[in-house]
């Protein structure tokens, strides 16, 4: 059973070792010349003024989230649809009452005021 | 009718209660924000009306689930007795919630529809984690809950300590879950099956105790240790029972509670009962520590909403000498037990909730002073509310108390039965401190002082559902016979015909 495994653990193995090699390489073989250009934050990019941590609107956290939701409803339906002939009328049904619940949310965010960006 | 579940459509029928539910909780989703005008309060009456009708239809599919039965005893979903005794734990506990909140989310202008369709949403997730013999399914219950149980700790959005108290809760419960989720997928390497019933052939018929199933065990018992409670896993307890709204926090010490002691039972009594003897030691210890850490610190609160969490989570404690011994006796002890516990639980906060105005004010014990016998009705009712929380003689607590040691000592767990008998003993102080402070005190500037009167308001759903939790505790705790024949029944189905006890004690 365990040697079904192997497989993962290589995979595991080369990753990190992909990983780790291309930071020590980069180490070994890069010359290390310091400029002024090379030392600010972003080579060739704007000269950044101000905090980071600016404010958002709550309006587009409300749209992020009625993505992921219809993101997700995307992805259930893909391999439903690819599958559908084989998966019959169960299937559909399954798949119908899983939309109508998502409808249902779609009208309460709706009515909520959520889909409104004022 | 036989249920096969072989054919999907048996399936529907065996999750009826589940699925009216979570319509309803939908329909009163989209009523809440159908009558919703800007600025305008909304009617918790019409919709937390709703939402006990939709209960009251769950219950009655319910009850005609009992006309039915399953082929085997390893379907995905359960249909025994078992299942449908918890289902009427957390429908009894959503409904005492809902008609003891109707005046708190007016007053406290929450939005009452989504408040009510998030309770129908956590008692469906707590009806899949006692319904279900699957751990992926007893995982996606747990979650519906908890999620649903997050949101209504952080509920009233004007309230820091209500944020403070969902974000913490959410953080350690997504904590929890990962253990509970570790443990599943151990308990399928050990056994090749997230079935529970499948599970216990599994161990019996060879795979037996491994490594992998000792790993299993442990981290299934730490991520419902989370869920219910219990020392050392306790800790967001005090703080999130304290900060949520207080009917959500009546809500989750009764039902989210409840529903977590079913899956334990669950999982632990049916899946592991072939190695009882290396899970015992586990259960025995966090049952002793909960008992003796959580009575303990309860003396020193004065805050009575701290006090009741602390209280909650010595009740747990009780309830997990339960589990520790897994028989028929000590599992009818604990079903009959949550029953006492929801209805005391929900009038303790019900109480609070009269008191505190319904918002989040005077609950320092030094409000109460006075309060009997300046409020004769509410002080007497808090009085047996108390007195069953402590296991008085006469109240259901009592009762529900006796058959917990019966069944710990029909288990020969002495040391545990005495320690539960112990700790009672010390909690008397604290709940009878409340009582104290009612009726021996002079009032002194808190709810009992004359003028403070117009600030406690009962309304009519308010006094019908205390009056009626009181009434009950005692009844239960004067005639509990046919309860408990009932409890010892349901428990039936959870262990082998054959023998009808299982472990023996150490």
């Amino acid at each position: 059973m365990s040697e079904t495994y192997i497989p993962v653990l290589l995979l595991f193995g080369v990753s990190v070792l992909n990983a780790v090699g291309m930071m020590v390489a980069t180490h070994i073989l890069n010359p290390r010349r310091s400029t002024p250009q090379k030392d600010m934050p972003y080579e060739s990019g704007m000269i950044p003024l101000g905090d980071t941590r600016a404010r958002f609107s709550v309006k587009f956290y409300m749209v992020a989230i009625s993505f992921i939701i219809f993101d997700l409803e995307a992805i259930f339906l893909i391999p439903w649809a690819v599958e559908m002939r084989y998966l019959g009328w169960e299937g559909f049904i399954a798949v119908s009452i899983f939309v109508a619940v998502l409808v249902v949310g779609l009208i309460y965010e709706w009515k909520k005021g959520g889909l409104e960006w004022d | 009718m036989e249920l096969d579940f072989a054919r999907q459509s048996h399936l529907i029928w065996a999750l009826l209660p589940e699925i009216v539910l979570s319509i309803s909780a939908m329909a009163v989703l989209l009523a809440g924000v159908w009558k919703h005008e800007e600025g305008r309060p909304q009617d918790a009456h019409w919709l937390g009306g709703l939402a006990l009708a939709g209960l009251l239809l769950a219950a009655v599919a319910n009850g005609w689930l009992y006309g039915l039965s399953e082929v085997g005893r390893d379907g995905i979903i359960a249909l025994d007795g078992f299942r449908l005794f918890a289902n009427w734990l957390f429908l009894l506990g959503a409904a005492l919630t809902i008609v003891v909140s109707f005046t708190y989310v007016e007053r406290q202008r929450l939005q009452v529809g989504e408040f009510y369709a998030l309770i129908l949403l956590a008692t469906v997730g707590m009806m899949f984690m006692g319904g279900t013999r699957d751990l992926i399914l007893i995982f996606l219950g747990l979650e519906t809950m908890s999620i649903a149980a997050y949101v209504l700790t952080a509920y009233n959005r004007r309230d820091r300590r209500s944020a403070e108290a969902g974000l913490k809760y959410f953080l350690l419960g997504a904590f929890s879950t990962g253990f509970l989720l570790y443990g599943i997928a151990l308990a399928y390497g050990a056994t090749g099956t997230t079935n529970v019933a499948e599970m216990a052939v599994s161990i019996e018929g060879g795979a037996g105790l491994s490594g992998l199933l000792v790993a299993a065990m442990g981290l299934l018992a730490i991520g419902f240790g989370f869920k219910v409670a219990a020392v050392p896993f306790h800790m967001w307890t005090p703080d999130v029972y304290e900060g949520a709204p207080s009917p959500s926090t009546a809500y989750m010490a009764a039902a989210v509670k409840a529903a977590s002691f079913i899956a334990f039972v669950r999982v632990f009594l049916v899946a592991f009962e072939g190695v009882y003897t290396s899970w015992f030691p586990i259960l025995w210890w966090l049952a002793a520590l909960t008992m003796v850490v959580a009575n303990l610190v309860a003396l020193t609160q004065a805050n009575v909403k701290r006090m009741l969490a602390y209280s909650s989570v010595a009740h747990g404690g009780y309830l997990l000498v339960a589990i520790a011994a897994a028989n028929q006796m000590a599992t009818a002890g604990l079903l009959f037990y949550l029953l006492v516990y929801t209805f005391m639980t929900v009038g303790a906060f019900g109480i609070l909730m009269v008191v505190s105005a319904q918002s989040e004010e005077r609950l320092q014990l030094e409000d109460y002073s006075g309060l009997g016998w300046r409020q004769p009705y509410l002080g007497i009712l808090f009085t047996i509310f108390l007195l069953s929380l402590a296991g008085f003689p006469g109240t259901g607590g009592f009762m529900g108390k006796i058959y917990l040691l019966q069944g710990a000592a029909e288990a020969h767990l002495w040391t545990l039965a005495v320690i539960l008998v112990l700790t009672t003993v010390v909690s008397y102080f604290y709940y009878l401190r409340v009582s104290w402070y009612m009726w021996m005190r002079p009032a002194e500037g808190g709810a009992g002082e004359p003028g403070e009167d117009s600030a406690i308001f009962a309304p009519l759903p308010m006094r019908v559902a205390l009056v009626a939790t009181a009434g009950i505790i005692l009844f239960l705790g004067i005639f509990p016979g046919n309860i408990l024949d009932f409890a010892f029944v349901s428990a039936q189905d959870l262990f082998p015909p054959a023998s009808g006890l299982i472990g023996g004690g150490p």
